[in-house]
């Protein structure tokens, strides 16, 4: 008997090494990502137990989170923890794309980037942005240190069994809605732990219209919902998306990867244990007005009265919020002024995000006394924006034209808010800090964060007059 | 892994909700490549303000962290539960965690608890009102106690098992290391490898 199964149950039994009652899954991992922050105390416990790397080959490292994106003085410490991964990867055999090498990058973009995510596998990574991977059809978490000693000892993961969650956004988006307002728009109707236990499948028509890098940007802010993971079910635009790239299947095998991959998606008749549905057509450019990403609104809305919250504790959640962001209710969004604007993090760094941020740009002026920086997601990105000509239409702009990294995503590297700096960043966080300390973050789209730039003050491309070129996975 | 079976202490209520993983240890101090020492800067910012109920004398030497909703949600940095560790907490109780930072408390041998809202109502309140209560998370009888109050909770037998065990996950995993190769031996070969040719 055959029962109707979910793409994730479907990825996940097909992982199953062990199996026992009363006990958590053994999952077998087919690709594990590691960087400098969350690995060096897992390499460290390996020695300690003198155990080794399973499968090297299965394993892949970067740099991200500690690297300036431009010159100038290097943090000692932060030196010291790239080159223990340095260190790390050399001694038990592991693939690394250091600083300075071609194919460095944010560890969610060179991933994809490189044809690595594939739809069906089982992708993890001591990060929890690692749901971006989920976008091919592939089921990736998020883990910490532990489970990554875990992993590189084993290739395994013990997990319990998650929920299954569809949600489901139908119909055409509206102008100038993009990827990031689509996941904006549903993690304030689900919640921050909308998800909590549960592996979110993106579905609809709104969703199979976007592009691979929309629906990477959707699955991404999946873990700001609390989901275990985010996936959308693998189509001719994932196939087409990884066909050719440096570590996709060639030939046969390729033939052989694409009748399996046509094999994965949620059965019609299979039943979810939560549904969600949207109408595309309710959701519009979205603002986050608060320190947590469901304080979310429509960029036409306003800053909300704390005291228009029924439940005790998003009323004090919302005090804390305004009084930290130094906003008053009642205030239009538009109203509000970034003194920053970052375009970059491995929700919105890719080439697509750039050319709709350029498209918005060229020609025009970043607004007198506005910071503006763009940071592309992995070297390949920059370079091929470069061979566009993008970097010259920032430029001209009055951006800042930086080498890759998680820059300004979070206070870890050189790139920082000072305290009370307020910016529009097209990041997943807007947590107390989270850009450096006292800083204040605006989650927006790269085409608001773009429009923003110019104008000085929240607004879209449409406000401006600037038509957006259709069918971009901003 | 320490073991953890009962712990009796005092408790430190933080009453906010949605408190990630970024304020119990923010980014500046995840540069170290040590396991230990992440005590001093567990809440870091929070704490420059001297009202802040982590500074508070009367709180001093807590042990049970008694939190709000959504506690741990963001990064999946298990440094903020090696902070809370170092700092010298063995339990958070909270209506609800998220799932990474659970997960990461039960690898390390911080005991997740969580209770119904009202339930950590109560406590955060009892805590609150007399800082010496003595509250015990017991994880043999699955229930958390202190005077005048009891409340029972859940968690997976296998998770409780280890906790009380103190076992190391990587042991128990490997008992299925021939499952592991067998599993191997039959992955498709289209699967991609890392290595640079691709
Ligand atoms: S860009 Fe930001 S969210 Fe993404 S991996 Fe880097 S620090 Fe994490």
């Amino acid at each position: 008997m055959t029962t109707a199964t979910t793409l994730s149950q479907k990825v996940w039994d097909q992982h199953l090494v062990h199996r026992a009652e009363g006990e958590p899954d053994l999952l077998y991992v087919d690709l594990h990502l590691v960087h400098e922050v969350t690995s060096a105390q897992a390499f460290d416990g390996l020695r300690l137990a003198e155990r080794t790397v399973r499968r090297p080959d299965l394993t892949v490292a970067t740099m991200d989170h500690n690297v300036p994106t431009a010159p100038g003085p290097e943090d000692p410490v932060s030196v010291r923890q790239m080159e223990a991964l340095a260190r790390n990867c050399a001694e038990f055999g592991i693939e690394l794309y250091p600083t300075g090498h071609i194919g460095q990058g944010i560890v969610h973009v060179i991933g994809p980037q490189m044809g690595l995510t594939q739809p069906g596998l089982v992708i993890v990574c001591g990060d929890s942005h690692t749901s971006t991977h989920g976008a091919f059809g592939a089921l990736a978490f998020g883990i910490g240190t532990s489970e990554v000693e875990h992993v590189l000892a084993t290739q395994t993961l013990s997990q319990p069994t998650p929920g299954s969650m569809a949600v489901t956004v139908d119909g055409d988006l509206p102008p100038g809605v993009t990827a990031k307002d689509v996941i904006l728009g549903v993690i304030a109707r689900i919640g921050t732990g909308g998800g909590v236990g549960h592996v979110i499948e993106y579905r609809g028509s709104a969703i199979r219209s976007l592009s691979m890098e929309g629906r990477m940007t959707v699955c991404n802010m999946s873990i700001e919902a609390g989901a275990r993971a985010g996936m959308v079910a693998p189509d001719d635009t994932t196939f087409a998306y990884v066909e050719g790239r440096s570590h996709a299947p060639k030939g046969a095998a390729w033939e052989r990867a694409l009748d399996h991959w046509r094999s994965l998606g949620t059965d019609p008749d299979a039943a979810f244990d939560r549904e969600v549905r949207i109408d595309a057509w309710e959701l519009t450019p979205y603002v986050s007005w608060g320190t947590n990403p469901a304080q979310t609104v429509s960029i036409d809305g306003a800053v909300p009265d704390p005291a228009s919250f029924e439940d005790p504790i998003r009323r004090e959640s919302a005090e804390r919020a305004l009084a930290y962001m130094a906003l008053r209710p009642g205030t239009a969004i538009r109203d509000i002024r970034p003194d920053t604007v970052f375009i970059g993090s491995c929700t919105n760094s890719r080439i697509e995000d750039l050319r709709v941020a350029a498209d918005v740009l060229r020609g025009r002026r970043v607004r007198d006394g506005l910071r503006a920086m763009v940071v592309p997601g992995s070297m390949l990105v920059k370079a091929q924006a470069e061979r566009e000509g993008l970097d010259q239409v920032f430029r001209a702009a009055g951006f800042d034209w930086r080498d890759a990294g998680c820059s300004m995503c979070l206070g870890m590297n050189p790139d920082q808010l000072s305290p009370g700096e307020r910016c529009a960043s097209t990041s997943n966080r807007n947590f107390e800090g989270r850009q450096g300390k006292g800083g204040r973050t605006h989650l927006v789209s790269p085409a608001v964060a773009a429009a923003t730039a110019i104008a000085g003050h929240f607004c879209t491309p449409a406000d401006l007059g600037i038509e957006r070129r259709a069918a971009d996975g901003g | 892994m320490q073991p953890f079976t009962t712990h009796t202490g005092t408790a430190l209520p933080l009453d906010r909700s949605d408190v990630d993983t970024d304020q119990i240890i923010p980014a500046e101090y995840l540069k170290r490549i040590e396991r230990t020492g992440f005590g001093p800067f567990l809440f870091a910012e929070w704490r420059k303000d001297p009202g802040f109920v982590l500074n508070r004398p009367a709180h001093a030497g807590a042990s049970i962290l008694v939190a709000g909703p959504n506690f741990g949600s963001g990064s999946s940095r298990e440094h903020a539960v090696w902070a809370l560790e170092d700092a010298g907490f063995r339990a958070v109780i909270a209506p609800s965690l998220a799932d990474i930072f659970r997960m990461n408390c039960t690898k390390v041998g911080l005991l997740p608890v969580r209770l119904p809202p009202d339930a950590v109502r109560r406590l955060m309140d009892a805590v609150t009102g007399d800082p010496t209560t003595r509250v015990t998370v017991d994880l043999e009888a699955k229930a958390v106690s202190a005077p005048g109050f009891h409340a029972a909770f859940d968690i997976d037998d296998f998770t409780r098992w280890r906790l009380l065990e103190g076992l190391d996950d990587i042991g128990l995993s490997l008992r299925h290391e021939e499952a592991i190769t067998a599993f191997e031996a039959a992955r498709p070969s289209f699967l991609p490898t890392a290595t640079r040719s691709g």
